[in-house]
């Protein structure tokens, strides 16, 4: 796994602040893929993860609760209450699968999600 | 290096898993063919493909996970010849893959006995998910089963026709008593009788002769001249061991089958390994997945500068047949004048116990268990590891009977720390305590990940949890029932603070009385307390992130991300008018309709962007949310009582209803459901619910802390011949007790389980007042009642909250695109998740 970002990301411009409910995630279309963006209003922090649930393909982790585990950012799937990293997108209830993440900025009070040029961003689809 | 493994059945698997662990990256290319079409999976647990579990849930690891660890699976693909000068192997499909290290795994094949006839239809073997998908498809038509094999597969095979419905079932058994490679002849006979009881038709020594009908299975002829009618046969009478490809490469094969090994599990050819079901050890198959997981982990540190050996492995088993739990371990069989025999047998509940004592009296040498195994771990530890028994060898089997669980604690105490807790993982006793007191785990999920202890069966989990409880305490730690990192209190100390300091916001809470952010646990616990308590709208104060997904969107997530869609119909009654609107509205949103188990109308496959539209027309009509996404009350199911049926005593759908609408919207630990029979023949079946009331001559019976589900629980009796009014106010009393006093998720029965005193105590409480609290509780329950409003009114008449049922944030008038249907019984399902 490639963890450094460092060159060719593009800015998405997800959607406003105000638009996410505080403690959080809604769902971002960013062309035929779904992100789920996540904001920790507590820490003042900002997620994005896929909104794919690896673990029976559903979408749905942006409705998933979030939270932390050790003070790590997490989010549980609504369906079966896997919980992921949000940070290294690591299972942490123990099963073999893991989620991509996505950095996350905020500007003018628009949030924004970085993808990485390279990406092949269909390997995300079902 | 390069390592080719043919097989990815279970230890296949295995092998793929610990050769990745234990390897440095880049140091194996691995390459897998399977001839199977699906990864690996749970063979053990084959049988619960029927009971609901889908092939998927069986899967060990999915496609993914083997190309995320660069290993190259061809599935579908079997090998079809080694060449072992060249070191490569040919695959059906055309590929050749060559080899430093070859792994066969090939496992084994059902054993079919030379019977004529086995090649018709409605004749089946028991090994794989094809078979049972085709035994599924035959069973549609078939009412008359039978099953050659009464050991232990042929036992699960069994199981498997009773699951598919083919009710009448023969089990035909070659030798003279059931199972007969693992327990002695009383045991079998009391496994019999509970069979038996069960509606299967057991036959032994029975020697099939031919299988009879045209091109379709009819019957079954037997050697001593009786028949018997079938129209569906399972052949489950053994295991042969898939040793073809290795016979063919010239390595020595033994004369009843198998790939000869040696204690590294190596064939003749240094190259060449074989393990699981195809190795043939010391002139052993092992049948078993255990020992097959040892043989994996043998060859793994052998070809990564290891020298493990494999010295054969202890055949003990304990596994649950049709409901009768049935273990042996040891020695089950000795007999002589070197050892002593000590059995219990109650032929009354169906319980056999058989221990071999050594003749000092000092040592377990073995023994049979049927009918109930609870102490297995127990007896085969002090079996294995030689634990010196006590002055009366008899209480290792009979103290447990209905015994208090610190005896099972003790019990793990006096293990020996290399005492083998979890036999598929093979963890020790010593891994397990120091997993607690040197990695911190102070949980099962920790311990597990810690040291994969109970990631296999599952039967050592109890143990480890008395291990592990059993250690802290050891240790020094308070053990208390705290709800998680985030809130050092039990649920009823939180129910006390969060009253008492008036929280009304989970923010609120994590400020005064917890720390962090919160998790997926105390979320949903915090947010119920909350609404028990003050019963305000759950979506407002920023509490709608804090609320369990389900109750976050007031709806029911179902397979695929739609929603369903419950309207409270109470006591079941229902006007043709709101009938009609109930179909209409499925029709205009395309929804699938089903009558719940409650006395209502579900409607499935909501997008979420529909759901206020939807309720808004529903309220529209007069109905209200049902609340069936919550843990809160459900639905009072009522039989339709004295005003139509010739035997009703009271109207015990007026009663119904009445209840019903006054605890709707009540916040709880856990679901809440009711009933109210108008006579004694209880069609509403009351007892079974949280709350029963069930009309008598003289007023109403009151039952309480019954359940259905996974363990079915009878209410019991907790007042008799009450008036309607007393009635109420006993079940107000019972209910905030219960709401107060009650661990996250337990429903009123495990509640009432963990109460000392029981039911007495609890009857004291609510009918005699004994705490002094009945009128308290009878003022905030009315406070509850009083302040009661629809959620769904709520959201849609609110704009801000309608705003959050949207999928996409950044194009809220689209739905979900990857939602998709199939369809069946001209109505639409959920598309089968991968």
């Amino acid at each position: 796994m490639n963890n450094t970002i460092t060159q060719n990301i593009t800015w998405f411009k997800a959607c406003r602040t105000q638009d996410v409910p505080a403690n959080g995630g809604v769902c971002v279309k960013y062309k035929d893929d779904q992100i789920a963006l996540f904001h920790f209003t507590r820490r003042d922090e900002w997620y994005a993860s896929q909104n794919m649930c690896p673990h029976r393909m559903q979408m749905a982790l942006s409705r998933g609760m979030i939270g932390t585990q050790q003070g790590e950012p997490k989010v549980a799937c609504p369906f079966h209450k896997k919980t992921f990293s949000l940070v290294t997108g690591e299972c942490l209830s123990g099963d073999e699968c893991s989620i991509k993440t996505y950095p996350v900025k905020v500007e003018h009070d628009y949030v924004y999600v970085g993808i990485t040029a390279d990406e092949n961003m269909e390997d995300m689809m079902v | 290096m390069k390592i080719v493994i043919i097989g990815n059945g279970m230890v296949g698997y295995k092998f793929c898993e610990k050769i990745t662990a234990k390897a440095k990256p880049g140091q194996f290319q691995i390459i897998v063919f399977g001839e199977e079409i699906r990864p690996a999976y749970d063979r053990v647990h084959l049988g619960e493909f029927f009971s609901g579990k889908s092939a998927d849930d069986l899967t060990l690891a999915t496609a993914e996970w083997y190309s995320s660890n660069n290993i190259t699976l061809h599935l579908g693909d079997p090998v079809i010849s080694i060449d072992r000068e060249n070191k490569t192997v040919l695959s059906h499909a055309g590929i050749t893959a060559s080899y430093d290290y070859l792994i066969l795994s090939t496992g084994s094949a059902a054993f079919v006995p030379p019977i004529p006839g086995t090649d018709k239809k409605g004749v089946f073997i028991y090994r794989t998910i094809e078979d049972l998908e085709m035994m599924t498809a035959h069973a549609r038509k078939a009412k008359k089963g039978a099953v050659i094999g009464g050991g232990l597969l042929g036992l699960e095979a069994a199981k498997a026709m009773i699951d598919l419905g083919v009710t009448d079932t023969h089990v035909i058994e070659f030798a003279p008593r059931l199972m007969p490679r693992q327990i002695d002849d009383a045991g079998a006979g009391m496994l019999k009788t509970k069979l038996e009881t069960l509606g299967l038709k057991i036959l032994t020594s029975k020697n099939t002769s031919s299988i009879l009908g045209d091109e379709t299975i009819t019957g079954m002829q037997f050697s001593d001249d009786t028949h018997i009618d079938v129209d569906m046969l399972v052949i489950s009478a053994g295991i042969k061991p898939r040793d073809e490809l290795a016979k063919q490469c010239g390595l020595e094969v033994g004369p009843r089958g198998g790939i000869v090994v040696n204690d590294h599990m190596q064939t003749a050819d240094a190259s060449i390994f074989a393990i699981g079901e195809c190795a043939l050890h010391n002139g052993m198959i092992y049948g078993l997945v255990a020992p097959g997981y040892e043989m994996a982990d043998v060859v793994v540190s052998n070809i990564t500068g290891g020298s493990k050996t494999f010295t054969g492995y202890d055949m003990s088993t304990k596994l649950k047949l049709i409901g009768v739990d049935v273990a042996s371990f040891g020695d089950p069989f000795v007999a002589g004048t070197d050892c002593n025999t000590i059995v219990f047998e109650d032929k009354i509940k169906g319980i056999y116990k058989r221990i071999n004592v050594s003749k000092d009296g000092k040592h377990l040498l073995g023994g049979v268990l049927v009918g109930e195994a609870e102490a297995y771990n127990m007896l085969l530890q002090t079996c294995k590891n030689k634990v010196i028994l006590p002055p009366n060898p008899e209480d290792v089997i009979l103290g447990s009977r209905g015994g208090s669980e610190s005896d099972g604690g003790a019990g793990v105490l006096s293990l020996l720390d290399d005492a083998l807790i979890c036999s598929c993982e093979s963890v020790t006793k010593a891994g397990i305590c120091n997993a607690v007191t040197d990695q911190n785990c102070e949980t099962i999920d920790a311990i597990k990940k810690c040291t994969k202890a109970g990631t296999g069966c599952g039967g050592c989990v109890p143990m480890v949890k008395d291990l592990m409880l059993h250690t802290m305490k050891a240790q020094g730690k308070y053990i208390r029932n705290v709800l998680c990192e985030h809130f050092s209190y039990s649920r009823q100390e939180l129910y006390d603070l969060v009253k008492m300091k008036e929280i009304k916001s989970f923010d609120n809470a994590l400020n005064e009385i917890g720390h962090g952010d919160g998790c997926e646990v105390c979320k949903p616990a915090i947010s119920s307390i909350m609404a028990s308590l003050w019963n305000e709208m759950i979506l407002k104060k920023g509490n709608d992130t804090a609320q369990d997904s389900n109750d976050r969107y007031l709806a029911n997530i179902q397979k695929g991300g739609t929603y369903s869609v419950v309207p409270r119909i109470p006591g079941g009654e229902i006007t043709p008018d709101k009938l009609i609107v109930i179909g209409q509205v499925a029709k205009k949103y395309n929804l699938y309709t089903k009558i719940t188990g409650g006395q209502r109308i579900d409607m499935f496959g909501a997008h979420v962007n529909d759901l206020p539209e939807i309720w808004s027309e529903l309220i529209d009509a007069g109905f209200e949310s049902g609340h069936a996404y919550g843990k809160a009350l459900r639905t009072v199911k009522s039989c339709v009582g004295s005003t139509w049926c010739r035997f009703g005593l009271h109207d015990s759908v007026s009663f119904a209803i009445q209840i019903e609408e006054r605890y709707r919207g009540l916040r709880s630990p856990h679901k809440l459901k009711g009933g109210v029979s108008g006579c004694i023949r209880e069609c509403a079946e009351a007892q079974s619910k949280d709350f029963g009331i069930i009309a008598t001559e003289k007023g109403w019976n009151l039952f309480v802390c019954g359940n259905g589900g996974s363990k079915p629980k009878h209410a019991l009796l907790l007042a008799t011949d009450l008036d309607s009014e007393t009635c109420i106010k006993y079940l107000d009393r019972f209910l905030m007790f219960y709401i107060k006093t009650a661990e996250p998720l337990s429903r009123t029965a495990t509640w009432l389980n963990k109460m000392e005193g029981g039911i007495d105590y609890l009857r004291n409480v609510v009918v005699n007042d004994s705490l002094g609290l009945a009128q308290q509780f009878e003022a905030e329950m009315q406070l509850l009642v009083d302040s009661y409003k629809c959620e769904w009114k709520e959201v849609v008449e609110t704009q801000e909250l309608r705003k959050r049922f949207n999928h996409f944030v950044n194009a809220p008038e689209e739905k979900d695109p990857t939602i998709q249907f199939d369809e069946l019984r001209e109505q639409k399902k959920a598309k089968e998740w991968k």
